[in-house]
């Protein structure tokens, strides 16, 4: 596989989504209403230039954003059995699966890639919110494993970007068996010695907070992102009370001691290569965008990222 | 006396009477009043059995919550020997969902922990109805410490319906708390082996539950999310509570397919609270058979199987 074929360019245009552009040139903040042009909008990351609010970011984009010069290679994660308890609810699960694969263009809730950030080799992982809530399935388990066998393999550090609802019911007992084996992936990393950063963003919930979300060596936020282990209504509809302006938001967990830090999507780039190349012995980062590698450094036998349509059930290791 | 379930409601009328008659009969042996009394017994028996031979998973749901099913304390009180309840997080509480310490079972010392229900208006309230809140993830992960230091097997007992969802629990870490636990059964070089004796909910059953050997009551029940919850959300409409435990696969049966129950212990006929002292016995044979089972391994191979059991699950799905 070839390295530039691998190459994922951050054309401004390709920050948004096909659908939405360019019929709609403008996007409505959902936080303080002011009309943003979406050039504009995607060249900030998704964050208001009026009033810093943080919307939603596709995890491709995400990569992009991140690598200098948005050149990544993914991570190839092995393809769990598709639908094991046969899940039916109101809709079939393997129906369900397939809008979120059309709508999405992803196979599952998580991407992992290796690249560089400000020159800073890492692998990163991030949830995709849009695919099914971002819930934590048997892919997204070995999405993480995939992530922490490749850090180890490479002795990189790990950047795991979480955003999820929670285990992902249809798939039972099994999505919450995820909550064990990511943390083992976590465990992997620890005992080879390697940072494992988190960055919550929102929002972050249910089994994803009390597993591999809340096990980093250093915990980060997005402004405003919601945290936390049960959903807001059931405990006001628990404890019988209101729950506090910004219950749950992280400004409101750093303040309860639950994150190192809370940090704007705009600097966060800078601050993860400032906080790995600390924890590694490395010299001070390059600040600000930087163009691609020039060098790759040798990449693994890597997987087109097309997935084939019907996959062969593979088995995790 | 037994608490009927709603769907054990004919059993109870029949029971009922059969009392009848033999009150009728006020004493008098072999009356044709009495002979029908104990054809009615006979057939409330076979009832109780055919029903219990095919309990639906909405029914072993309510079974495994059954009031007067065995819990925690009950267990400690008659397997172990010596039990010396430790108590604290060191940080902020004892919580009092989760109980735990040092105990025998026969000779051998272990750390013993477990979700608490209690069984009456003041011990539920006093036990939170079994729902641990940080301080007792904390707790158990003190106890699970202090029992890989000195070399103890770790014995859990799983009877949540899930961590407690309130405002000081989140605001302590609750999710930290529960992941922290989970990572503390990864890290334990002795055996740990855990037993589901009711609900197995969620997160708050994963803390304990992350065991080298998990066992589970032939009627308990372990599942990503409470059907209830699971019918509010993807039917809309908790009522359809049977439909979601249907879909949820969350019997023990279906976990022994999946590989993540390795033991179903067989529950006395009409469920554990039938027989509380048979359901009991029965879980202490199966810890330890289990317990003899892992005795000879050594830390590494205690951490690396524990491991390898759940990086491998998934790798077959159940049987169409
Ligand atoms: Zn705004």
């Amino acid at each position: 596989m070839n390295w530039i074929n691998n190459y994922v360019r951050p054309k401004i245009n390709s920050l948004f989504s096909r659908r939405e552009v360019p019929e709609n040139l403008w996007t409505k903040c959902d936080e303080c209403g002011t009309m943003l042009f979406h050039r504009e909008l995607a060249h900030n990351l998704n964050v208001c230039t009026n009033c810093d609010h943080h919307m939603p970011i596709r995890a491709r984009e995400r990569l992009a954003s991140l690598f200098d010069g948005g050149a990544f290679t993914e991570v190839p994660v092995p393809e769990p059995v598709a639908d094991p308890l046969h899940f039916r609810d109101q809709k079939k699960y393997t129906d369900r699966l397939k809008d979120a694969r059309r709508k999405t263009g992803e196979r599952d809730a998580m991407l992992v890639a290796e690249g560089e950030i400000r020159r800073t080799p890492a692998i990163v992982a991030v949830q995709d919110f849009s695919f099914m809530g971002g819930s934590m399935s048997m892919y997204v388990g070995n999405a993480i494993v995939a992530a922490a066998t490749r850090a180890v393999e490479r002795k990189l550090p790990l950047v795991l970007f979480s955003a999820a609802g929670g285990a992902r019911m249809q798939e039972g007992i099994l999505g919450l068996m995820q909550m064990p084996r990511t943390t083992i992936a976590v465990q992997m990393l620890k005992e080879a010695g390697l940072p494992y950063i988190v960055v919550l963003t929102h929002p972050t919930t249910g089994g994803v907070t009390a597993s591999y979300a809340m096990l980093g060596d250093v915990q980060i936020a997005e402004p405003n992102a919601l945290i936390g282990f049960a959903g807001a209504r059931v405990i006001e509809q628990t404890i019988g009370e209101k729950l506090p302006e910004g219950f749950q938001r992280a400004e409101y967990l750093l303040d309860h001691g639950m994150l190192d830090r809370v940090t704007s999507r705009i600097d966060l780039a800078d601050e993860l290569a400032t906080i790995i190349r600390m924890l590694t012995g490395q010299p001070a980062p390059v600040k600000g965008d930087l163009p691609p590698p020039e060098e790759p450094t040798e990449i693994g036998p890597a997987m087109p990222p097309e997935v084939p349509e019907e996959p062969e059930a593979a088995q995790t290791k | 006396m037994t608490q009927y379930l709603e769907f054990e409601k004919p059993i109870a009328e029949i029971e009922a009477k059969a009392e009848e008659l033999r009150a009728l009969a006020a004493g008098e042996e072999g009356t044709d009043v009495l002979k029908e009394a104990s054809q009615l017994d006979a057939k409330a028996a076979d009832l109780l059995k055919s029903l219990y031979a095919d309990l639906s998973p909405w029914r072993k749901c309510l079974v495994a919550r059954h009031p007067q099913r065995p819990h925690c304390k009950d267990y400690i009180d008659r397997l172990f020997t010596e039990y010396t309840p430790l108590a604290g997080d060191r940080n902020f509480a004892d919580d009092h969902a989760v109980m735990g310490g040092l105990a025998r079972l026969d000779d051998t010392p272990v750390m013993v922990i477990g979700h608490e229900k209690g069984n009456d208006t003041k011990s539920r309230i006093e036990r939170n109805f079994g729902m641990a809140r940080p301080e007792g993830y904390r707790k158990a992960i003190r106890l699970m410490d202090m029992a890989d230091r000195f070399g103890l097997p770790v014995i859990t007992l799983v009877d949540t319906p899930g961590a407690y969802p309130g405002k000081g629990a989140e605001e302590r870490g609750q999710s930290e708390a529960i992941a922290r636990s989970t990572e503390k059964c990864l890290d334990l070089g002795v055996p740990l082996i855990s037993v589901v004796i009711g609900e197995g909910g969620s997160g708050g059953a994963v803390a304990f539950a992350t065991a080298n050997r998990v066992a589970m009551l032939e009627h308990s029940i372990y599942s990503v999310i409470s059907p209830e919850g699971c019918a509010s959300i993807l039917w809309k409409d908790a009522e359809k509570m049977r439909e979601a435990a249907e879909a949820l696969r969350l019997t023990a049966q279906n976990l022994r397919e999946l590989g993540i129950c390795d033991k179903i212990v067989k529950e006395p006929l009409g469920g554990a609270h039938r027989d509380p002292a048979a359901a009991i016995d029965a879980v202490g044979k199966a810890l330890k058979g289990m317990l003899s089972e892992l005795g000879d391994s050594d830390a590494k191979a205690l951490r690396d199987g524990r491991r390898r059991k759940y990086l491998d699950l998934g790798s077959k799905g159940l049987a169409a």
